[in-house]
């Protein structure tokens, strides 16, 4: 269980999240979306404790993450995974490297464990036949299923996923698709999905968290936001060129500039 | 007032990552123990670091030692003290030019590519990732190359050395037919091992420690774009080729002035 | 990626040879060997100047080195220099009244002490002074001699 209270983050000038609070349900899968540069990312560096927000607090299981100890927040990480939007594999060492990688690191399983574990993780995401590649040779979808296995090495009880549906093909889009919705089921986890691909999106998460400007634009279960009333909401959720976001960039009177000398 | 304005904001700039350097110096000194208990991470950068740099040094070293012995005994020649040659060679290679000119071929092509290895780590989120599995970077990645540099280097320093002084004999004594016996035997009645070489030796190794600093902070702090790398990379150089120059200075100043 | 086994290898190979390099530029390019501080003692011996002279400079007799000057400093006493110097312990029977001179090597060269042996039987032991000894000498006072001798020769 994770609630984000009244947390305020800014860089520089800009404020990203202007004293926002939201919370996610554990075993179900929760979106946050919203425009791009909208600090998607960035929440999900303040939920890991990588940023410390500037006001407010994220709190996971009833502990303040900015509050731990280094000790404490390595251990609360090793319960976390995460899916960066370039998959973030070690480019120096094999599929099946990255993936013992941090069971190597955290725990001292004799190796024959570890690769029981490796190809289980492999399996669970399609990729068995692939533990051998390097991660130059992966496509990028092949590259995300490698991340999300490894992202599961240690059997997390939560998982956080930074746009995982951006420029994947169609076929590749289904397979992530189905592999984050099986797995937050069968593994019981607590997913996070962070992106602006409507429909791939809301077609598996249980709640939808919509940000814009810094603060919470709309929220609900995706059929409640369908049919919000919000003019807003409507227009991000059904991708409508012109709206409450105009198509014209503000601009003088047309006739008036083509005239101008 | 702009100009005073961009002068402070410089200053103010540099004290920044000054100040960030040294943290993260503090840092790196904390993560050692890490690597020496991980040999085969350590070998790997000895590797990468040392092995790889040996050519161009020992290459470097054999031509410049050859030219000091063509110089020499060309200058030397008009006093009559060619047979000087020997203490001329190993002194200046042993308390200056052996650490370096090392130290100056191992920042461009050791410390550039440790700036490079870190800053695409950095952009590839490799460094995130890893923060994200609850393995520190800077015990995993930054601390072992910082060990490696600082063994490198004066190992790097002493081969160039010593092959230089071997190219000193070649040209003088082989080919310019300076006596070999004065050659060794007045370079070893001059040369002491605890002023001279060692000396050399403490030098090469302040070097290592600033330049593989230098070349991992680059790394670590670039601004994680492609533009941002090169940027990063031409700073290692620039910055490691200032302090090698001026950290020279006041050694031999401490070391050799006061003798 | 290579092997990691080819990489130890040339790992092991690298820090031998610079091993190498550093036992080289010890014992064939430096003095290292030259005396060690075991197995020697000590003598002293005054000078009225010494100038040249250095700590470190050898100490010779019948023109083989024999060992090292270590200290130089001024006596407030006698008003003139005293210098110790070590001597490899090898060379023990070095009669008590030999003498010590300052010398040149070469034309230019550099000064070190050259000793001349004596006769008696007692032969120099840690700690003890060389009594009879020879001054550097200063060039000037050579030239100045030389014209001052020329001078009241005419």
């Amino acid at each position: 269980m994770i609630s984000i209270n009244k947390l305020s983050f800014a860089r520089g000038d800009n404020k990203i999240f202007n004293n926002i609070s939201l919370t996610i349900q554990p075993h179900k899968i929760t979106a946050i979306m919203g425009p791009s540069g909208t600090g998607k990312t960035t929440l999900l560096k303040l939920i890991s404790g990588q940023l410390k927000p500037d006001s407010g607090s994220i709190m996971i299981n009833e502990q303040n993450v900015h509050q731990l100890s280094r000790k404490n927040l390595y251990a609360l990480r090793q319960k976390m995974g995460m899916l960066f939007q370039s998959g973030a594999l070690l480019t120096d060492m094999s599929v099946y490297d990255n993936i013992a990688f941090p069971i190597r690191e955290h725990t001292a399983l004799p190796e024959s464990m570890i690769r029981t574990l490796v190809l289980m993780k492999l399996n669970a995401v399609g990729l068995r036949g692939a533990k051998d590649l390097m991660p130059s040779e992966l496509s990028g979808g092949m590259a995300r299923r490698v991340a999300m296995a490894r992202a599961l090495a240690l059997d997390p009880e939560m998982i956080m996923y930074d746009e995982p549906f951006t420029g994947q093909d169609p076929i590749s889009l289904g397979v992530l698709v189905k592999l984050i919705a099986t797995l937050n089921q069968t593994l019981q986890l607590t997913s996070i999905i962070v992106s602006h691909d409507v429909q791939e999106t809301a077609a598996i998460a249980d709640y939808i968290y919509l940000l814009s400007a810094g603060k919470i634009a709309g929220q609900g279960t995706p059929e409640e936001l369908y049919s919000s009333d919000s003019a807003w909401v409507q227009q991000f959720m059904q991708g409508k060129p012109d709206g409450p976001v105009p198509f014209h960039y503000p601009a003088q009177d047309y006739q008036n500039d083509l005239l101008a000398h | 007032m702009k100009f005073f304005h961009s002068i402070g904001q410089i200053s103010l700039q540099s004290l920044a990552k000054l100040g960030r350097s040294t943290l993260f110096l503090s840092a790196i000194i904390n993560s050692l123990g890490y690597p020496l208990l991980r040999p085969k991470l350590l070998i790997r950068q000895i590797y990468s670091v040392g092995v790889l740099s040996f050519w161009l040094v020992a290459i470097s070293g054999l031509f410049v030692g050859m030219v000091l012995g063509l110089q020499g005994v060309y200058t030397l020649s008009t006093f009559g003290a060619e047979s000087s040659l020997g203490i001329m060679v190993a002194a200046s290679l042993v308390r200056e030019l052996g650490p370096v000119v090392s130290a100056l071929l191992f920042a461009g092509r050791a410390g550039s590519a440790l700036t490079a290895e870190i800053g695409l780590m950095k952009t590839t989120e490799q460094l995130s990732g890893m923060e994200m599995m609850a393995i520190d970077p800077l015990k995993y990645i930054i601390a072992p190359r910082f060990l490696a540099g600082f063994i490198s280097l004066p190992l790097l320093a002493a081969l160039f050395s010593a092959i230089g002084i071997w190219g000193g004999y070649i040209a003088g004594v082989e080919l310019l037919n300076v006596d070999v016996g004065a050659y060794w035997s007045q370079m070893q009645s001059a040369i002491d091992f605890y002023d001279d070489i060692v000396n050399g030796i403490i030098k090469s190794i302040i070097f290592a420690w600033i330049i593989t600093w230098i070349a991992l902070f680059e790394g670590y702090d670039a601004t994680p774009t492609s533009a941002g790398i090169s940027r990063a990379t031409t700073k290692t150089v620039v910055n490691s080729a200032f302090a090698i120059l001026l950290f020279d200075f006041l050694l031999t100043a401490l070391m050799f002035g006061t003798s | 990626m290579m092997q990691y086994k080819a990489l130890e290898i040339s790992v092991g190979l690298f820090v031998s040879a610079a091993m190498a390099a550093l036992f080289f530029l010890a014992m064939q390019v430096s003095n290292f060997n030259a005396l060690q501080n075991t197995n020697s003692y000590t003598l002293t011996a005054h000078f009225d100047n010494v100038s040249g002279l250095k700590t470190k400079s050898l100490v010779s007799m019948a023109g083989v080195p024999i060992g090292r000057v270590t200290e130089i400093s001024f006596d407030p006493e006698n008003y003139d220099a005293l210098v110790k110097m070590r001597i490899d312990a090898r060379y023990n029977t070095i009669p008590s009244d030999t003498s010590a001179s300052i010398l040149t090597a070469g034309l230019l060269g550099e000064k070190y002490i050259g000793l001349t042996p004596g006769g008696l039987d007692e032969f120099l032991q840690e700690g003890d002074a060389i009594e009879l000894t020879q001054s550097a000498l200063v060039l000037e006072k050579l030239i100045s001699q030389f014209l001052f001798q020329s001078a009241s020769k005419d």
